[in-house]
């Protein structure tokens, strides 16, 4: 048993909290948010060079062969800076689709893209009535001598807008809320026959919602089973959850870290106002509920690599409530210490309360997952 | 970072495991599981078993009689003793006094009270609280006056837990009126036997008699039983206090609470059907359960932190402990409440004092719930725990 980090995650931390903090404070992310698509290639490239973008990779395929804990302590750093860069949807989400369902053609096709920052990746799987169900899929995929037809609306897709692929979950067979007959596949964001309506999000990320009509696309665009797609999206979405995990526990460091600064430093009554014990409390709560975050994203961290679909599944759910739980409280609480100036878009803090909002929202919140822990039969 | 215990570790957990399986009385775990009292009998008939195996006093040095356990395996020992579940080591001697003596203690009082400490010859009681000082500690009353070899005590301590059995007591006394607060005071080990020591029950709102006040008038007590320096006492209190940091959380008494949920809630009724099967009730059944794995995580990484760089530097997330172990183990008995319903009314008068076999086992859950507000107030409360926290972590 060991929470410590190896000689190479601690080097791998250094390095990327480093890139962030030169390239990354709030004015510099004001001015990316700015830049066409809501983020910095500069950044991107940076973050390439790195060698961050290659992380999960295997060798063979041009990355680094990390693992789970590598990518926590990635979207930990990317959380403490609110960063805007689509590394979930392109390196967790797109390259994990690519590393557990995509065939030799495939990944050779789109990882080196991934890895030198020349591609990105979006996941168009949100419709109208799924919310949270990841089999809930309306959208169809038909089939057209060898290639497939896809017609649908899909939501909310993070990075929808720029990305050169699309992952799309569409429906092969079956009813809207079967388990079975879902399919996923690569589309690229260009092709004939899609409509993207794009917009930001309340955290300063940018969205699309995607309309499909009659898009074609070969053979080749299938990643694994057309049929039997879920367990491998339930296995991806897993993945990014956990990572959302990490990332809140970055974002909910920070704003109690900001949060802190600020009680030592404003002052009210002729004192600082983190003199007075209501407020000292307020704030020992949130490092309790940060903590217990902090606990669960590393459990999720190491479930995501369990064998047991089940037993991973019920472990990042039970993470992802303990996660929502506390990022609720401590993003909350972040603006109440601050007082006024919390509610203005020019403090940082709103920025973190924003963000690690829009986590609890993304991939199940707190009550869905609360559901799936219970439905599971619990965890003791 | 790994989750998963050693080849070694899991085979230390089987065998204790094992141990307790063929060891631990049938009865005293039953009345454990079943929330009653145990005898004072069948607690030292427990802990001397333990302490023939060698796990009595497990955490003290070797020579001493410890077992040079890693930190991993004493965390593995109290998990598997409190999921057991069994009675922990009286703590006031084992946790308590004994590493003040054998840390601070000279040598004649190393050779005559540890042993007794391991084999429960001698049960200590903690002479700490007083009516008038409670988390403020330091402002306590009680005094030594020293006169001649004899120190001549007067005062009242309070909170003194199951002084009723205590052959010791260990207590905090003023010996410098003059000194400021934490200055002057001393720290005396007595016999519970002296003359002008009187006991008296403190019964608490769940009608059971743990705790005690505790009368010194004119207490004559030799001066070689002061521990360590005159003055010094505080220090070695707050000595005592940090010792035990990962114990506390007591995630495995939690554990073993929920299995006790689960298998009541599956019994009682409600809406023609179980209550297990009542969506809400498990939603917040699976929501103390999530905390509790939150929490047991959180006690790994203090635990392994210990393990690696030692019980120098604690590891901030220590303080958690204290808090969400408490409030988990306060939220276990209140879901047993939710479970038993209008059934938690009927009061046993008659007590249980670990003799009361009469008494339904219904009747020990609401009880049980009252009592359990005590966590979240002993060991320094909650807020004195936010206090913590707010200076050594967050600087405020």
């Amino acid at each position: 048993m060991d929470f410590d980090l190896s000689e190479e995650q601690r080097l791998l931390k250094e390095s990327v909290d480093g890139l962030l903090t030169d390239a990354y404070d709030f004015e510099q992310r004001k001015k990316y948010m700015a830049e066409k698509g809501g983020w910095s290639k500069a950044v991107w490239s940076k973050l390439a060079e790195q060698g961050l973008l290659g992380l999960p990779f295997t060798e063979s395929d041009g990355g680094f062969g990390a693992g789970g804990v590598e990518t926590m302590i990635v979207m930990e750093a990317l959380g403490k800076a609110l960063v805007l860069e689509p590394y979930l949807a392109t390196v967790v989400i797109g390259g994990g689709f690519l590393r557990h369902g995509g065939s030799a053609g495939q990944k050779a096709a789109h990882i080196s893209g991934i890895i030198d920052g020349s591609k990105t990746f979006a996941f168009a799987q949100l419709e109208k009535n799924s919310r949270y169900d990841l089999f809930d899929v309306a959208t169809t995929a038909k089939k057209k001598g060898a290639g497939w037809i896809i017609d649908g609306e899909k939501f909310v897709v993070l990075n929808g807008e720029n990305a050169d692929t699309l992952i799309v979950t569409a429906r092969t067979a079956g009813g809207q809320r079967d388990r079975s007959g879902i399919g996923v596949f690569l589309v690229p964001g260009n092709a004939k026959g899609i409509a993207k309506k794009a917009y930001p999000t309340q955290d300063g990320l940018h969205a699309a919602d995607i309309t499909f009509t009659g898009v074609e696309v070969g053979a080749d665009a299938v990643i694994g089973d057309p049929e039997n797609g879920l367990a491998l999206i339930e296995r991806v979405v897993d993945e990014a959850r956990t990572a959302l995990c990490a990332e809140a526990v970055g974002a909910m460091d920070e704003s109690l870290k900001t949060t802190v600064e600020y009680l030592k430093t404003r002052k009210q009554f002729g004192v600082p106002i983190g003199s007075f014990q209501t407020l000292q409390h307020r704030a020992a709560d949130m490092f309790v509920a940060l903590e217990q975050a902090r606990s669960m994203s590393m459990f999720a961290t190491m479930a995501s690599e369990f064998d047991d679909a089940k037993e991973r599944a019920t472990a990042i759910a039970a993470a992802k409530v303990q996660v929502g739980k506390s990022l609720k409280f401590v993003g909350q609480q972040s603006i109440q210490l601050h007082g006024g100036i919390g509610m203005t878009m020019e403090a940082k803090i709103g920025h973190y309360f924003k963000r690690l909002t829009m986590i609890e929202n993304t991939f199940g919140d707190t009550d869905y997952h609360l559901r799936r822990v219970t439905d599971q039969g619990g965890l003791v | 970072m790994d989750l998963s215990f050693s080849k070694e570790e899991v085979a230390f957990r089987e065998e204790v495991r094992a141990f307790f399986r063929d060891n631990v009385p049938p009865e005293t775990r039953r009345k454990m599981v079943e929330g009653r009292h145990l005898s004072k009998d069948e607690m030292v008939t427990w802990w001397r078993i333990l302490n023939k195996k060698g796990w009595g006093v497990s955490h003290w040095p070797k020579e001493y009689g410890g077992t040079g356990w890693s930190s991993v395996q004493h965390y593995i020992f109290n998990e598997e003793l409190q999921a057991h579940p069994a009675p922990q080591p009286l703590a006031f001697g084992v946790s308590m006094v004994g590493p003040v003596i054998y840390t601070f203690g000279n040598e004649a009082q190393k050779k005559q009270y540890l042993p007794r400490i391991a084999s429960v010859d001698d049960w200590w009681c903690q002479g700490f609280s007083e009516p008038g000082s409670g988390s403020d500690l330091a402002s306590l009353k009680t005094k030594a006056e020293r006169k001649g070899d004899k120190y001549i005590i007067n005062g009242q301590k309070t909170w003194t837990t199951l002084a009723q059995y205590a052959d010791m007591i260990f207590c905090l006394c003023r010996t410098d009126p003059a000194a400021k607060k934490q200055m002057g005071i001393s720290f005396i080990v007595f016999s519970m036997k002296s003359k002008g020591v009187t006991v008296r029950p403190i019964q608490t709102i769940d009608g059971g008699h743990e705790v005690n006040e505790v009368f010194f008038d004119d207490v004559e007590v030799p001066v070689e039983n002061l521990i360590g320096e005159e003055n010094k006492g505080w220090d070695y209190a707050k000595f005592l206090l940090g010792n035990e940091r990962t114990g506390i959380a007591r995630v495995g008494v939690s554990k073993e609470r929920i299995r006790r949920i689960r298998e009541l809630a599956s019994k009682v009724e409600s809406g023609g059907k179980p209550v297990l099967q009542d969506q809400g009730f498990r939603e917040r059944l699976a929501a103390v359960e999530i905390e509790l794995k939150a929490l047991e995580l959180t006690q790994l990484r203090v635990v392994a932190d210990e393990g690696k760089h030692g019980k120098g530097k604690p590891n901030p997330a220590s303080s958690v402990l204290k808090i969400k172990g408490s409030e988990i183990q306060q939220a276990t008995t209140e879901l047993l409440m939710e479970v038993i319903g209008p059934f938690a009314a009927p009061y046993d008068e008659h007590g249980d004092d670990g003799s009361n076999e009469a008494m339904d086992w219904t009747a020990q859950i609401a009880p049980s719930y009252f009592n359990n507000r005590k966590v979240s107030i002993y060991g320094g409360s909650n807020e004195i725990q936010r206090n913590i926290i707010t200076k050594a972590v967050l600087g405020l």
